[in-house]
C-alpha cells in the first residue's frame, strides 16, 4: 500500500497577526543584542561577579538542549527501534532538534565574553573539563543534526534547480551534486542517526554533571551524585512532549488535521518515562534524606514542590490517562505541563540552587536579558514556518493520489 | 538506507569509525599544566599581626598596572567596615573584623586567590586557560580564554572576576602570585614585599606550615589551633592565622576534599579509552542492525 501521507511543503502565507507579534518580539531581542556586542555583557544584563551565569545559560542554553530532546528521542524510536508507526513526525522533530540546537550555540555565543574566540573549544582540549565535553558534543550533535536533515534539502531541489540568468549555466551542476549528495547521505544515514543519539546520551547528561563541580553552593535539593542520570532521564521524558505539543500547534497554525492517532500513541510512552524520572528524584531524595529541607518554607523548597508536582506527577498521571490522550486539549495541556517541569528543573538547577558564597545582592534577569531570550524563541518559532512553509517537512495528505509505477524518476526528469 | 545490504552497512560504518578515530588529536598534548609540587611557594598570612594599612593592595594594583588612584583613600578605614571581595579593579582586599570578646582589637583579613592544590578553575575551564605552575601559582592564560566565566561557577572561594562592562576582549581577573613578573624568577610577591609589619610570610608550603604550627604551639592562648587553607578543599597556598573562628571572618566553611569534587572521576569513568560511548554505539548499533534483519525477512 502506498502512502497516503507524504512530507511537503505546506502552503499558506508566511504573515498573520500571531506571526507579526513574534516578528516585533524578535526585532526587540536583535535590538538589545546588537547593544550586548556593541557595549558589553555588563550593559543589558544583571549579572555580576557574584552571578557569572544567568537566563541565557539556564534557559537557552541548558533547557534549549533539553527541549530539543524530541530530535534523537523520535530518531531513536523509529530508525533504531524501528517503530516505523511513528515514520512521519521524524521529519519535523528532527527540523525543530536542528533548530533548536542551532540557537542553543547561538545562546552560548551571546553568553561567552570572548565569543570570537570560540573555535578554541575546536582544538584546546581540556579533558577534565565537563563543559569541555558537553560543547565538543553539542557542537559535533549539531552537524550531525544539519546531516541528519540533508533530505529535506535534496527532495526538495532535485529536478527543480532553476537559477536565473547566469547562474543559469551552473543548475545542471548543481542538479548533479544534489543527486550524488542523496545517494551517498543515504548510504551513510545509519551511522549520524545512531551517532546522533550517542552524543544526545552524552551531553544530556553531563549538563547535570555542570552544576556539580560549584559543590557547596548549590542547593543540597539538586546537589546529588544521580544529577547527571536525572538530567538524562528528564531529556528523554520531555522530548515526545516537545514533540505532540509541536505537532499539535503547527497542525492548528497550518489548518491541518492533527495526527492524533500517532501523538496519542507516542503519549503513551511519556507516562512510564515520567514514571522512571521520578523513581529516581524521589528516591535520591528518600537516600540522601534532603526531604528535610522541604519543611522550611524557602524559595528553593517551593521551587522545588512546584517543579515536581506540576513538572512531574501531574503530567505523568494525565499521560497515564487513556481520556487525556485522546483529547488535543488534554494532551496539549499534559505536554505543557511535562515541557515546563524540564524547564522548572533546569532552572532550579542553574538559578535558583546557585547561591554565591558571598553575595550583595540577588538576581533577577534584566528587561536586556529577557527580551534576547525571547528573540530567541521567535527567531526559531520563525524558522520553523519558514522551513515548513518551504520543504518537504510536515506530512499532508496528497490530493492527485497516483498508482505505483515501475519505475519512478526522483524529481522527474532534467529539461 | 533501505537499499543499503548489511554488507554494506558494516563497511560504511568501519570506514566512517576509523575516519573520526583518525581525527582526534591526542588529548596529552593539549591538556593543561596542572603540577602539584612538593617545593611549591605559599604565603602565611598571619590576622592577629596584620593591623589593614592596605599596602598590599597600593602594591598589587601598582604591580598589575592597575589605577591605584588617590593614597589618601588608603587612609581612610570607613571603608573597611563592610566586607568587600576582590574584583576587576582590585585583585586583593582587606576587611576587618572587630573582635566581639575583645573590644578594640581587630582581626585584619587578607583576601586575594588561594591558589588551591586542587583547583576547581585549571578542573573546569572549558579550554585549559588555567593552569597550577610548578611553583603553585593558578595562573589564567589570555589568549586561550573564551569568557564563559565557568572558572566563577566552579571557584569555592568565588574569586575570579569578570570585566563585564567590556565589549571586547574582558579578562578573567585574579591574583597571580605575580607568576610573570616575581614568583617565576624566585622573587617574593609585591604584597609580602610591602608588607610593613610582616604580617604576610613567603616561603615554601611546607615550610609555612612547620612555622604555623610552631606559631600556634608558642601561643595556645592567642591562636586558633587551625591552620585555613591547610586541609580546606584539599590545601591552598595562601594559609591563614587567626584567633578567631574563621566563619566569623568570612571564611567558607569547605571540606577537606578537593574541590573538583565528583565530577572529575565522574567524567573519566564517561571518557576512559571512549569505551562507555563506543560501546553504546556498538550497542545502538547491534539492536538497529537486528530490527533491520527483521524488517527483511517480514517483507521477503
Amino acid at each position: 500500500m502506498e502512502e497516503y501521507l507524504k512530507p511537503q511543503p505546506v502552503k499558506k502565507p508566511f504573515f498573520t497577526p500571531t506571526v507579526i507579534f513574534i516578528t516585533i518580539l524578535l526585532i526587540n531581542g536583535l535590538i538589545w543584542a546588537f547593544l550586548r556586542f556593541v557595549f558589553g555583557i555588563g550593559f543589558v544584563s544583571n549579572l555580576d561577579n557574584q552571578h557569572p551565569w544567568g537566563i541565557w545559560i539556564g534557559i537557552d542554553v541548558a533547557a534549549g538542549v533539553a527541549l530539543a530532546a524530541g530530535g534523537f528521542t523520535t530518531s531513536a524510536l523509529v530508525h533504531i527501534f524501528h517503530k516505523e508507526d511513528f515514520h512521519l513526525i521524524v521529519r519535523p522533530a528532527n527540523m525543530t532538534a536542528m533548530i533548536g540546537y542551532t540557537f542553543v550555540a547561538l545562546g552560548v555565543l551571546m553568553d561567552l565574553g570572548r565569543w570570537y574566540f570560540g573555535w578554541h573549544l575546536a582544538y584546546m582540549w581540556n579533558g577534565t573539563s565537563v563543559l569541555f565535553e558537553v560543547g565538543i558534543c553539542v557542537l559535533t550533535y549539531v552537524t550531525t543534526l544539519y546531516i541528519e536533515n540533508i533530505p529535506l534539502l535534496t527532495e526538495r531541489f532535485i529536478g527543480l534547480v532553476n537559477l536565473p540568468g547566469l547562474l543559469g549555466k551552473l543548475n545542471r551542476a548543481i542538479d548533479k551534486f544534489l543527486r550524488i549528495l542523496d545517494t551517498v547521505a543515504g548510504k551513510i544515514m545509519f551511522f549520524f542517526i545512531i551517532l546522533g543519539v550517542v552524543l544526545s546520551c552524552l551531553h544530556q547528561s553531563s549538563l547535570g554533571t555542570l552544576m556539580m563541580l560549584a559543590g557547596p553552593k548549590i542547593h543540597p535539593l539538586w546537589q546529588t551524585p544521580i544529577s547527571p542520570l536525572l538530567f538524562f532521564f528528564s531529556a528523554i521524558s520531555v522530548g515526545f512532549p516537545m514533540v505532540i505539543m509541536e505537532s499539535l500547534i503547527a497542525s492548528k497554525s497550518f489548518g491541518l488535521k492533527p495526527e492524533m492517532d500517532i501523538l496519542s500513541k507516542l503519549g503513551r510512552y511519556v507516562g512510564p518515562l515520567l514514571g522512571i524520572y521520578l523513581a529516581f528524584k524521589i528516591g535520591d531524595m528518600a537516600i540522601r534524606g534532603t526531604f528535610v529541607y522541604l519543611t522550611e518554607f524557602s524559595l528553593e523548597s517551593v521551587m522545588w514542590i512546584i517543579e515536581v508536582v506540576f513538572g512531574v506527577i501531574l503530567p505523568m498521571r494525565m499521560f497515564l490517562w487513556d481520556k487525556v490522550l485522546h483529547s488535543r486539549p488534554l494532551l496539549l495541556t499534559a505536554s505543557f505541563l511535562a515541557i515546563f517541569g524540564v524547564l522548572m528543573f533546569r532552572v532550579n538547577v542553574f538559578l535558583i540552587a546557585y547561591t554565591p558564597t558571598y553575595s550583595f545582592k540577588s538576581y533577577l534577569p534584566s528587561i536586556g536579558e529577557i527580551s534576547i531570550t525571547l528573540g530567541f524563541i521567535s527567531l526559531e518559532i520563525l524558522i520553523y514556518r519558514l522551513l515548513a512553509l518551504n520543504f518537504p517537512v510536515i506530512a499532508q495528505p496528497i490530493r492527485s493520489y497516483l498508482p505505483k509505477t515501475k519505475y519512478t524518476i526522483r524529481g522527474g526528469l532534467i529539461k | 538506507m533501505k537499499t543499503q545490504s548489511r554488507r554494506d552497512f558494516f563497511k560504511t560504518a568501519g570506514l566512517l569509525g576509523a575516519g573520526v578515530a583518525g581525527l582526534q588529536p591526542s588529548k596529552a598534548s593539549a591538556a593543561p599544566v596542572n603540577i602539584l609540587s612538593d617545593d611549591r611557594m605559599g604565603v602565611l598570612v598571619d590576622t592577629t599581626v596584620c593591623i589593614g594599612c592596605r599596602q598590599c593592595e597600593i602594591a598589587c594594583k601598582e604591580e598589575h598596572g592597575l589605577p591605584v588612584g588617590s593614597l589618601d583613600d588608603y587612609v581612610d578605614r570607613t571603608i573597611m567596615s563592610e566586607m568587600r571581595r576582590p574584583d576587576t579593579t582590585a585583585l586583593t582586599v582587606i576587611n576587618e573584623y572587630e573582635n566581639a570578646n575583645n573590644p578594640g582589637t581587630a582581626s585584619d583579613v587578607k583576601v586575594q586567590c588561594m591558589h588551591c592544590d586542587h583547583p576547581a578553575c585549571v578542573s573546569a575551564c572549558i579550554v585549559g586557560a588555567f593552569s597550577k605552575q610548578e611553583n603553585g601559582a593558578v595562573i589564567w592564560d589570555e589568549s586561550r580564554c573564551i569568557g564563559c566565566r565557568y572558572c566563577m561557577i566552579a571557584c569555592p572561594f568565588q574569586v575570579p572576576a569578570f570585566e563585564f562592562d567590556k565589549a571586547l576582549q574582558p579578562r578573567i581577573m585574579k591574583c597571580d602570585l605575580c607568576y610573570e613578573t616575581r614568583t617565576s624568577k624566585g622573587l617574593q610577591t609585591a604584597c609580602v614585599e610591602a608588607c610593613p609589619v610582616q604580617a604576610l610570610t613567603f616561603g615554601k608550603r611546607y615550610d609555612l606550615l612547620k612555622l604555623a604550627h610552631k606559631k600556634i604551639a608558642g601561643k595556645p592562648d592567642e591562636y586558633l589551633d587551625h591552620i585555613y587553607g591547610e586541609k580546606e578543599v584539599g590545601g591552598t597556598s595562601w594559609l591563614y592565622l587567626s584567633a578567631v573562628e574563621f566563619n566569623v571572618l568570612d571564611f567558607p566553611q569547605l571540606s577537606d576534599k578537593p574541590a573538583p569534587g565528583a565530577t572529575e572521576p565522574l567524567q573519566h569513568a564517561i571518557f576512559k579509552y571512549f569505551i562507555p560511548p563506543v560501546s553504546l554505539y556498538a550497542l545502538l548499533g547491534g539492536i538497529m542492525w537486528l530490527g533491520k534483519n527483521k524488517d527483511e525477512e517480514e517483507e521477503a
